[in-house]
């Protein structure tokens, strides 16, 4: 005989696996099967945070907002070019590049009707210099002194000559109204975006975020109706839920790309970038300061190993911070090779000679030092552990710390880092003055923190920058490379490729672009959605 | 002359019993505000002792390549650089005037980033909850009835190892079995990505969540359950009862749950805290979007407006359920005295 109580339970047990069905039979349909004109991608940075002034879109790149001007890309080898977006031409600057002047676009509006002017770009600029702001991004646009209007006509005047400035231009713009001063952390921007972009913000809850197109955007209406983005912070929950078919597409580190080279509908592409891994080395060491065991230490480490095995392929060897995106102005040549028993060679030369421990020292000095990584970054230790391995081979010792941002700061001296650069590739200077430089009034201690470099890199750097592009700047940019090989400051090792997976959903996407340090699904193939056809 | 009818009996006890629950309340209150104050200074007073930069969490990668002069920019700007003292009298007169701040981190008042996020958390706990009273109640009766049976060293068993597992390890072995080997729930989230939110939408992707969450906090109510249910059927009315012939539904009825229940409501609101904890565990690895993630991120962030609100009011939930298990158990068991 069965008991009550037992039959209770299994009526339990019946109930919930009832209930349990009755959920299922609703199955979830696809999501490119919901949306035939929209895509919905799975996103692994926090939504939200839509504010130019704190460096949302300050490279041009962004659905919700314009630059005065935008990324223009025909070939994802090479750098893009710049075209006007909220600017009508190309801007026009004074004969030594203190005065750069552009003519605005009219008849555009933002999304809320407000029309767009000239109050709009000076708003902006100034609201990122405003000290009250706490801007993120500020220190990218110290070189300005004014900006001011007469007419449709604004008017940059900067503190020094300037001949990269063009690449300041694809700062997104937004509404004057909005920007009413305070820390841009607290702006209603953040999560009320207003800006001239082909897409408007439409929804946005703890976990999603719906970009709708602009009907009356000034470069005409998207095709792709709506772009939705999921927040899913875990790369490997990302891929397990874009594999199963949940999302069009989104960012993933190479490691897991492999996964999607078999799965049908998706394909794996991969982003150039200027974005480098490289150690620096420690300025207060007596071991480092010598230019011959600097030159050594880059001849000891195997990048094409390093390539293969953290970064699976996706990247391309590093031997100075200019990357062969630079087109003309990378040198080929500017090269170390994998060379361990040249290295060896050089440090027996200077002076370095093996001890009794297997470590070379000179005078009572050890070839020793350490390391620090940024312990979230899993490529970032990686590398540092095959650094490390590479130099133990030619009797260096390297010990690894993994320590964050602020514990390293006032260590900086006495330490090598696993750095990463590269965070705003569109200008040749940006991407090589600050790293290259020795030390200037009001640099960042994260620039060139070895404090190393020379006067002629120093000349050559400021020179260009002085240049207006073509052959004498590309002459000047080669010469940096030459010189630096003679006196390296750093250990380059990679430029990282930034991999997507992506649906192939029938659209016609366009040329991927170079991208600059940060990454998600902003860049990728979608980087210029507003331009897909079908 | 009234006090002498039964009914004027009754009516006195009620009020008394009326005067000992606003006591207990008017107590609970009183020390309840000082204690959630005393939470928040040690609060503000551990953040500020903390090794970390608050602005490694505000610049991210951002901070490697931002001058010396521009951090302390921001520092000024942001205020991060006052102490402990005057951050919390100021957060403490902004809450006081019904303002919680702006949390640095999702870049919106705090009060905002709550109202966004509470429901699906209280959705998700309520529901495990909800799963772990009935798993428990159920098993813990099944196995009382037939100690030693194959159902109790199951039930029992089974609750033992459920107790040993973390629920985080339980979440990710119903993502693996639920969601990727039979297909049957969504690996995460708590709604389809596209379209309108519905009920059974929602329902759908809640099903794993609070199932994980409900059964993790299952074994000690179900062990609490069957303890006093063992008891309470060995105990003379309940055998008096089954002697007399009194129907099995009578005597659960009767005898075995109120029993039983005592020490479970008791036990619901102690393990409030819990259940909070193991929400946040089952929430991350869900992607859930309720208040875990925030204070997680608050706390990684150093985000102190919305660590600070989080910590206190889970603080005074915590505070809240072991008031309101007190105030069932004055319901439930006329024994008990308020004022003891």
């Amino acid at each position: 005989m069965v008991s009550r109580p037992t039959l209770a339970l299994a009526g339990l047990l019946t109930a919930a696996a009832l209930a349990l069905s009755a959920c299922t039979a609703p199955s979830v349909p696809p999501a490119a099967a919901a949306t035939q004109d929209g895509i919905v991608l799975a996103d692994g940075s926090d939504l939200g945070g839509y504010n130019p002034i704190n460096g949302y879109g300050e490279l041009g790149v962004s659905p919700l907002y314009d630059g005065l001007l935008a990324l223009h890309s025909t070939n994802p080898d090479a750098l893009p070019t710049f075209a006007p977006a909220l600017a009508t031409a190309l801007p026009t600057h004074n004969a030594d590049f203190t005065e750069w002047t552009v003519p605005l676009r009219s008849g555009v509006t933002f999304h809320d009707g407000t029309p767009f002017d000239a109050a709009d770009v000076i708003a902006t600029y100034e609201a990122v210099l405003d000290p009250a702001s706490a801007s993120e991004i500020a220190s990218a646009f110290e070189m300005i002194s004014t900006v001011t209007a007469t007419g449709d006509r604004v008017t940059f005047t900067l503190k020094y000559p300037y001949a990269d400035f063009p690449a300041r231009l694809l700062l997104a713009i937004a509404p004057s109204e909005k920007l009413t001063g305070g820390p841009a952390s607290e702006s209603s921007l953040n999560r009320e975006p207003i800006g001239t972009g082909p897409y408007q913000l439409t929804e946005l809850t703890a976990d999603k975020a719906v970009f709708t197109a602009n009907a009356d955007y000034w470069g005409g209406a998207p095709q792709v109706a709506s772009l939705t983005t999921v927040h899913l912070p875990d790369d490997n929950t990302r891929a397990l839920r874009v594999k199963a078919g949940e999302f069009d597409g989104t960012s993933i580190p190479p490691t897991l790309a492999s996964a999607f080279t078999d799965a049908p509908g998706f394909r794996v592409v991969s982003a150039k970038s200027a974005d480098w891994r490289g150690v620096s080395l420690p300025a207060d060491s007596a071991f480092t300061r010598d230019p011959q065991v600097r030159i050594a230490l880059n001849l000891a480490v195997d990048r094409q190993a390093m390539l293969d095995t953290v970064l699976m392929g996706h990247g391309t060897l590093a031997h100075t911070p200019v990357s062969a995106v630079y087109g003309e102005v990378f040198d080929p040549s500017a090269v170390f090779a994998h060379d361990p028993d040249g290295a060896k060679a050089l440090l027996d030369r200077a002076g370095w000679t093996p001890g009794a421990d297997g470590v070379r020292a000179k005078g009572g000095e050890r070839a020793a030092f350490t390391v620090a990584y940024n312990p979230s970054d899993t490529v970032r230790r990686d590398l540092a552990t095959a650094f490390a391995a590479d130099l133990k081979a030619i009797g260096v010792e390297v010990t690894l710390e993994a320590l964050g941002w602020d514990k390293i700061e006032p260590r900086i001296g006495d330490l090598g880092i696993l750095l990463g650069g590269g965070d705003k590739p569109y200008s040749i200077d940006t991407q090589v003055h600050a790293a290259l430089h020795t030390p200037m009034a009001g640099t960042s201690v994260w620039d060139n923190p070895g404090r190393f470099g020379t006067p002629a890199l120093d000349a050559a750097l400021n020179q260009a920058r002085r240049t207006a592009d073509g052959p004498t700047r590309t002459a000047l940019y080669r010469a940096v490379q030459a010189e630096y090989l003679t006196d390296p400051s750093y250990v380059m090792l990679v430029f990282v490729d930034h991999t997507y997976v992506v649906r192939d959903g029938g659209w016609q996407r366009g040329p991927l672009t170079i991208e600059p340090h940060a990454h998600g699904v902003a860049w990728g193939p979608w980087w210029n959605l507003a331009a897909w056809t079908r | 002359m009234d006090t002498l009818t039964a009914a004027g009996l009754v009516a006195g006890r009620r009020a008394r019993r009326r005067r000992e629950v606003r006591g207990l309340v008017g107590r609970r209150l009183l020390w309840t505000v000082p204690l959630l104050v005393m939470i928040s200074l040690g609060l503000f007073v551990l953040a500020d002792a903390s090794p970390f930069d608050p602005l490694v969490g505000y610049l991210g990668d951002r901070y490697q390549f931002t001058s010396t002069a521009q951090r302390e920019a921001i520092t000024a700007a942001l205020q991060l650089d006052q102490g402990w003292w005057s951050a919390w009298t100021a957060w403490l007169a902004d809450v006081a005037l019904g303002d919680l701040g702006h949390s640095r981190s999702y870049a919106m008042p705090v009060a905002s980033v709550v109202a966004e996020r509470l429901p699906w958390t209280l959705l998700l706990s309520a529901t495990g909850l909800v799963i772990a009273v009935a798993l428990g109640l159920a098993g813990g009766l099944v196995a009382a009835f037939r100690p030693g049976s194959w159902v109790d060293r199951v039930a029992s068993g089974l609750a033992l190892i459920a107790q040993a597992v973390p629920p985080f390890v339980l979440a990710l072995a119903a993502v693996v079995v639920g969601a990727l080997a039979l297909g049957w729930f969504p690996a995460g989230g708590a709604r389809p990505v596209v379209g309108a939110v519905t009920w059974v939408g929602v329902a759908h992707h809640l099903v794993l969540p609070a199932l994980v969450l409900g059964v993790s906090q299952t074994p000690w109510l179900l062990l609490t359950v069957r303890a006093e249910a063992t008891e309470a059927l060995a105990s003379d009315p309940v055998r008096g009862a089954v002697t007399r012939g009194v129907g099995w539904a009578q005597v659960v009825r009767g005898h075995v749950l109120p029993a039983a229940l005592v020490p479970l409501v008791t036990l619901v609101g102690v393990r409030l805290p819990e259940l909070i904890v193991g929400a946040v565990l089952v929430e991350e690895v869900f992607a859930w979007p309720g208040l875990a993630a925030a204070l997680v991120t608050s706390a990684r962030t150093l985000d102190l407006p919305l660590l600070a609100f989080l910590t206190v009011t889970s603080t005074a939930l915590v505070l809240l359920g072991s008031l309101l298990a007190d105030l069932a158990y004055l319901a439930i068991d006329p024994r008990v005295r308020a004022d003891d």
